[in-house]
């Protein structure tokens, strides 16, 4: 059993299992960090980016003017963003059987994996997870598309050239391989391999290996996943909470017992708890209300946004907000609002009852129904129309490269009455930040990250009892700008197995057993001794029959019968039948009852004469040797078949057959 | 042997008040708990006497499962769980969990305020009965205890309508609840995998009814309400507030729109709206193209049809009324079914099945004069209309269900006794499994067979895999040898090597020794030749080898020859093999006791 790891990113991750002959994807993160390296897209044009100057490295020996352009000192692409893919050299991506998604943003590569030629698996994900991944692509897609962009830079991503960047462009791994985004149509065949399925639904994979998913807690439909046999059972944990926040809450008894335990996606924050944040956020987000700015919170169109506005819903009033105009801008904004209000089933008990009511689960509802919230696909359009300061944003994308975000941030940014609040945790916001320098507007950073903490993990782990653990490197030691926080990483009483980009683990696993059926014919046939007390074997001869991997015992079919015995001698010197195997014996032979059973049989001449291992038996009359050991009986017997043979069934009858 | 026991206390070759009770691997499952639209006595209810005479139900059944909110299925819950008695798990899913209640309290008001009936459940009744609710979602598998496990499948018959399978085991049954095989306009087709069960109890309300397309049926619907409200008579479509309702005003509401028509459509009672939200709010459980656009146009917000007040029935000119319940047996629907009966204008549309008994069977059968309470007597002038809306299989579909599901035999239930019999006979033609069909309170025993699973060691099955080959060969079927240990509750499957190792036996050899005298007049070494030579020809598929030591193996056993000491041309042939060659070893000391053939070399 082998796990090959395609992402080296702990949150983003991309393993492959092989696993009893079948090959398993765990997700399918795109790590969009890339992307900070590049200029924003701007909605409208944007003078000041424009302007930028060009690059020109310090001896004039390299120009690449119009590929790279300097801000405040640091060093930005201009050209459409790309990412960083899982690593789609390790192994042939078209023997993945199936890939199963934990969360909506664990599955952003998809289309870079199923739309590789020669793919032909399944992807297996939840319900919301499929449609809200759907929202996150489709916005994704729709950013890039809006602003078609002629120039594509290539020139810089020469190895040589590379080298003599300004950091952190310089540092930046395998550019070569980074890509551009996909496209709808992308999206659409990708997504159309998805098949859905339920929590706790058990989904057999060719008999070998049935699949699971469980509750994770994190997000709507997000899921853990249990594979296994009937003997070897590993969990993949990835992007899981113990936080009451919208979700279902996690599963964890079903984790339970498990060989191997595959940790991903713990909190990227680990110094940040998630109540404090909504605190700092709501005050934040009132101060610069009332001192008369704006607010800008850039955001996924799922997820967290769902909390924050309902924790606004509460605090609005109290706050005195309630002449504040909300507003929520994105492609699929609608989509997003609509789609929480109808999975109940996913959701925490007291949404769920609310469901039966009925009411709305979320209190968004409300909101917009008060026109306190209001949404729309994009900045044009309805929106200008209606636009009223100071008001709130919520609007994509967190990294502020792309979406309706940059022409907020390019719009508020040179006011100190504006705010911008990070919420988000995927992007550092020093980075996002770095081509709108100087800015004027405040910076809060408020990351909401509800996953495991570092503390959280061995108490759980302590709690499923897995045998071996095996995570990202990144969870072994301290984080690179905290090294003495020793706190921040993991210390199990076992040793995680770390794994990096490019890995290839053998996973510590022995396989001893198989699940085979007895036809009931055949289980009615066995006839079990009692060899101890409580343990009973049965010798079992029977028809082996594997298909689509599920083994089948069935009886022997019986010999043909036996022609008549006239017949039988003439064809004698035919080779014997091949009749199945003898037992193997066990036990010992006593002397005292088999003197008295060859008595009954009518010998009655026998010699016995002690050795040290034994006795031998001399049956004088019929000039025969039975030796009697221990672990041994050795039977003599010339000329005389039919004794053999009785002596041979005599002997038979005081051992056990196994 | 092993069997599977089915006992209907309502439903058994009837419809009305569905309670089946099943006995599977040890464990008591009840499917439904219904109650009986024709009864206002004590056959309302199923006999819950049948499983015990004194007292409460809980250590008697390890779990209850409904599969759907109409009445006929769960109308009999509160009664069981709370008067009865009963503690243990109830499922269903959620939006049955969601409804389930609403229409009990309706029933109960029913019965209660307005029939005046004491000795019935109350209001908080329903509510600690439906603490005892756990929800089901789809495909999810539900462990009830360590050995019973459920599973749902969608069945389109109402929104969260479920078809369950129950599992113990290498066990199970699927109870199919009421379904429906065909999509319609808000609900999607019933699906179930290849789960070969031991039992498959489907419902077989249209068991012998194949009925016609489904346009047709809507396109003579549409010309009858159209008709009648062009000629100013009044509609009055009963129906129950969730289900069939929701199909035929999404139905009127496009036709309405198309058509641009003004007389006014209205639906009774308050719990219409209520009834939409729940549509919307569970979007999920209805058809593809519904689910795919509720974003842009939700099709359970109406724009033509509105809330039903009483007084408006007296209202002059045409209307269309849906009015609960379905079956005219009581409430609204009876109300305005009698204000409206005496005009020839107006109309009756019955779009679902009538249980014998309720005044919506009588009408249907053609009565003009029913016998009301305090003995009045009703004329029936209106027009009678039937048209088979309800959501339920036809034959054709059960057939496919059975295709579908593979069962090993099924058991009818929730229709009519003549028609199960038809149905039966073709099941069991068509697929050549065994039918049951057993009346209320008859028990069907159905025996099963079912495997046991085994642990082999991986050592033993490769080393079987590596021996027998890539393809299983039908011809020379190879026969595996193993030991069978079967301690506490494990069976285990290992080489008997193994097991003497496992079990600390120690292993005893058992070997025999034979010595052959022939006449045969050559030397040593070329009698043991001839030996070889003659066992080469007999034994064919044989591994036999001359040995440089002067021996002669043949497999496992060693044949030495030397020359008597009386006599050189007497020699003796000495063999020697182990309990496991038995039967070559008396095969080959029989064969040389007949001596050599002489055309040896």
């Amino acid at each position: 059993m082998k796990l090959y790891c395609l992402s080296g990113h702990p949150t983003l991750p991309c393993n492959v299992l092989k696993f009893k002959s079948t090959t398993i994807m765990l997700d399918c993160g795109l790590d969009m960090t890339s992307a900070l390296h590049f200029l924003p897209l701007p909605l409208v044009h944007s003078p000041r980016l424009s302007k930028l100057p060009g690059w020109v490295s310090k001896d004039g020996t390299i120009a690449l003017e119009k590929e790279l352009k300097e801000c405040a000192g640091r060093v930005f692409v201009d050209s459409l963003p790309e990412f960083c893919l899982p690593e789609r050299e390790l192994l042939d991506l078209s023997t993945i059987d199936v890939i199963l998604i934990s969360n909506y943003h664990c599955m952003m590569a998809l289309p870079y994996i199923t739309e590789h030629p020669g793919f032909t698996g399944t992807v297996y994900a939840t319900e919301p997870t499929l449609q809200i991944g759907r929202l996150l692509m489709e916005e994704l897609v729709n950013f890039m598309e809006r602003v078609p962009k002629a120039q594509s830079a290539t020139c810089w991503k020469n190895k040589e050239i590379q080298r003599l960047l300004p950091g952190p462009l310089k540092e930046a791994v395998d550019v070569w391989t980074w890509k551009r985004c996909y496209s709808l149509q992308e999206v659409n065949s990708a997504l159309s391999k998805v098949q859905l399925v339920g929590y706790s639904q058990k989904v057999e994979l060719f008999g070998a290996v049935q699949v699971t998913p469980l509750s994770s807690g994190y997000s709507l439909g997000s899921s853990n996943w249990i594979i296994q046999s009937h003997y070897e059972k590993v969990a993949y944990v990835s992007g899981s909470s113990l936080l009451t926040t919208h979700p279902q809450p996690m599963d964890q008894s079903s984790l339970k017992n498990s060989d191997v335990l595959i940790l991903t996606g713990l909190t990227q924050i680990p110094t940040a708890n998630p109540d404090g944040m909504l605190g700092e956020f709501c005050s934040n987000l009132a101060m610069t209300i009332r001192a008369g700015g704006n607010v800008l919170i850039p955001c996924y169109p799922s997820g967290v946004i769902y909390d924050l506005l309902e924790c606004l819903y509460q605090f609005i009033d109290s706050a005195n907000l309630g002449s504040t105009p909300f507003y929520f801008i994105s492609p699929v904004a609608n989509s997003s609002l609509e789609f929480s209000q109808i999975f109940a089933e996913w959701l925490c008990q007291n949404k769920q009852s609310k469901v039966y009511l009925p009411e709305p689960p979320f209190p968004h509802a409300e909101l917009i129904q008060t026109n306190k919230l209001k949404h729309y696909p994009s900045i044009h359009g309805d929106f200008s129309a209606e636009f009223r300061q100071p008001c709130v944003v919520f609007t994509g994308h967190p990294s502020l490269r792309f979406g309706d975000a940059v022409h907020f941030v390019e719009l508020w940014g040179k006011s100190s009455l504006n705010t911008i609040i990070f919420t988000e945790p995927d992007f550092s916001y020093l980075d996002a930040l770095a081509p709108y320098q100087p800015l004027a507007m405040k910076c809060v950073y408020c990351p909401i990250d509800t996953r495991l903490n570092f503390h959280q993990v061995p108490k759980l782990l302590k709690e499923v009892q897995p045998l071996h653990v095996v995570c990202p490197e990144q969870y072994t030691q301290p984080p690179p700008t905290q090294v003495h926080r020793s706190d921040l990483m993991l210390e199990l009483q076992l040793p995680p197995m770390p794994y990096r980009r490019c890995s290839v683990l053998g996973l510590p696993f022995r396989r001893r057993y198989e699940r085979i059926q007895l036809l009931p014919e055949l289980a009615k046939s066995l006839v079990p001794s009692e060899i101890k007390p409580g343990i009973s074997v049965a010798t079992v001869s029977a028809v082996l029959q594997s298909k689509d991997n599920k083994h089948v015992l069935q009886p022997a079919p019986k010999p043909a019968p036996a022609p008549p015995s006239k017949k039988r001698k003439r064809v004698v010197e035919e080779s014997p039948e091949v009749r199945a195997p003898k037992p193997l014996l066990s036990g010992a032979v006593p002397l005292e009852p088999s003197l008295a059973t060859l008595h009954k049989h009518g010998i009655t001449e026998v010699k016995v004469e002690d050795t040290p291992d034994g006795h031998i038996l001399h049956l004088q009359a019929e000039d025969t040797l039975i030796q009697l050991e221990e672990d041994g009986t050795h039977i003599v017997c010339d000329s005389n078949e039919s004794l053999r043979i009785t002596l041979r069934d005599l002997v038979l009858r005081f051992l056990q057959k196994l | 042997m092993p069997e599977i026991k089915v006992t209907p206390l309502g439903a058994g070759q009837d419809v009305g008040r569905s309670c089946i009770l099943v006995s599977i691997g040890g464990k008591n499952i009840m499917l439904d708990c219904g109650m009986h639209m024709g009864y206002n006595d004590d056959r309302r209810f199923p006999d819950f006497s049948y499983i015990t005479q004194n007292g409460r139900l809980t250590e008697f059944l390890d779990c209850v499962i409904i599969s759907h909110f109409h009445l006929d299925h769960c109308g009999a819950l509160p009664y069981m769980s709370e008067m009865v008695g009963y503690d243990g798990p109830i499922y269903m899913t959620h939006p049955t969990k969601a409804i389930c209640p609403i229409l009990l309290e309706d029933f109960r008001k029913i019965t209660v305020d307005k029939k005046g009936e004491t000795n019935f459940f109350t209001s908080q009744m329903i509510k600690d009965c439906m603490k005892k609710v756990v929800p089901l979602n789809l495909h999810q598998t539900v462990q009830v205890d360590d050995e019973l496990e459920i599973k749902a499948y969608y069945a389109g018959h109402v929104l969260g309508a479920a078809m369950v399978q129950i599992k113990v085991g290498e066990e199970s049954v699927v109870y199919t609840g009421d379904y429906n095989m065909t999509p319609d306009r808000h609900l999607g087709a019933a699906w179930i995998d290849k789960c070969r069960p031991d039992v498959l109890i489907s419902e077989s309300t249209y068991a012998t009814t194949i009925r016609d397309s489904k346009r047709c049926r809507e396109r003579d619907f549409l010309k009858k309400v159209h008709e009648t409200v062009e000629r100013g008579g009044k509609v009055l479509i009963p129906v129950f507030a969730l289900g069939r309702a929701q199909e035929l005003c999404i139905l009127l509401e496009t036709f309405w729109e198309r058509m641009n028509l003004k007389a006014p459509i209205y639906f009774s009672t308050g719990l219409t709206e209520k009834a939409n939200h729940y549509y919307k709010l569970f979007i999920t459980w209805t058809n593809q193209k519904i689910r795919k656009t509720f974003v842009q146009r939700n099709m359970f917000e109406f724009k033509h049809i509105k809330a039903f007040d009483r007084s408006y029935a007296d209202n002059p000119g045409p209307m269309v009324v849906f009015a609960t319940p379905g079956m005219l047996h009581a409430g609204q629907s009876l109300q305005i079914f009698k204000k409206w009966a005496g005009n020839e204008k107006n109309m009756v549309i019955m779009p679902g099945y009538c249980v014998q008994g309720t005044v919506g069977h009588k009408v249907l059968s053609g009565q003009k004069k029913l016998e009301m309470e305090g003995r009045t007597t009703l004329e029936v002038k209106l027009q009678v209309e039937y048209m088979s809306f309800s959501a339920h299989a036809d034959a054709k579909g059960i057939m496919q269900l059975i295709r579908m599901a593979e069962p090993r035999s099924v058991l009818l239930v929730h229709g009519e006794a003549k028609k199960m019999e038809f149905l039966k006979d073709k099941i069991e033609q068509e697929f050549s499994v065994s039918c049951f069909m057993p009346a209320n309170g008859e028990t069907a025993t159905i025996a099963t067979n079912p495997s046991v699973p085994v642990d082999i060691s991986l050592n033993l099955l490769k080393r079987e895999a590596a021996l027998g080959g890539p393809l299983p060969d039908s011809k020379k079927p190879r026969t595996m040898h193993g030991t069978l240990i079967m301690k506490d509750n494990s069976l285990r499957l290992v080489s008997p090597e193994q097991a003497l190792k496992e079990l600390g036996l120690n292993e005893h050899q058992l070997r025999f020794t034979c010595r052959v005298q022939l006449q045969d007049p050559y030397s040593d070494a070329d009698t043991l030749n001839r030996v070889y030579s003659h066992l080469k020809s007999v034994l064919k598929g044989y591994t036999i080898q001359h040995l440089p030591d002067g021996t002669v193996m043949v497999e496992s056993i060693v044949l030495k020859v030397s020359s008597s000491a009386e006599d050189p041309n007497t020699k003796v042939v000495l063999l020697s093999w182990s309990y496991q060659d038995e039967e070559l070893g008396s095969f080959l000391s029989s064969l040389l006791r007949k001596g050599l053939p002489s055309g040896l070399c």
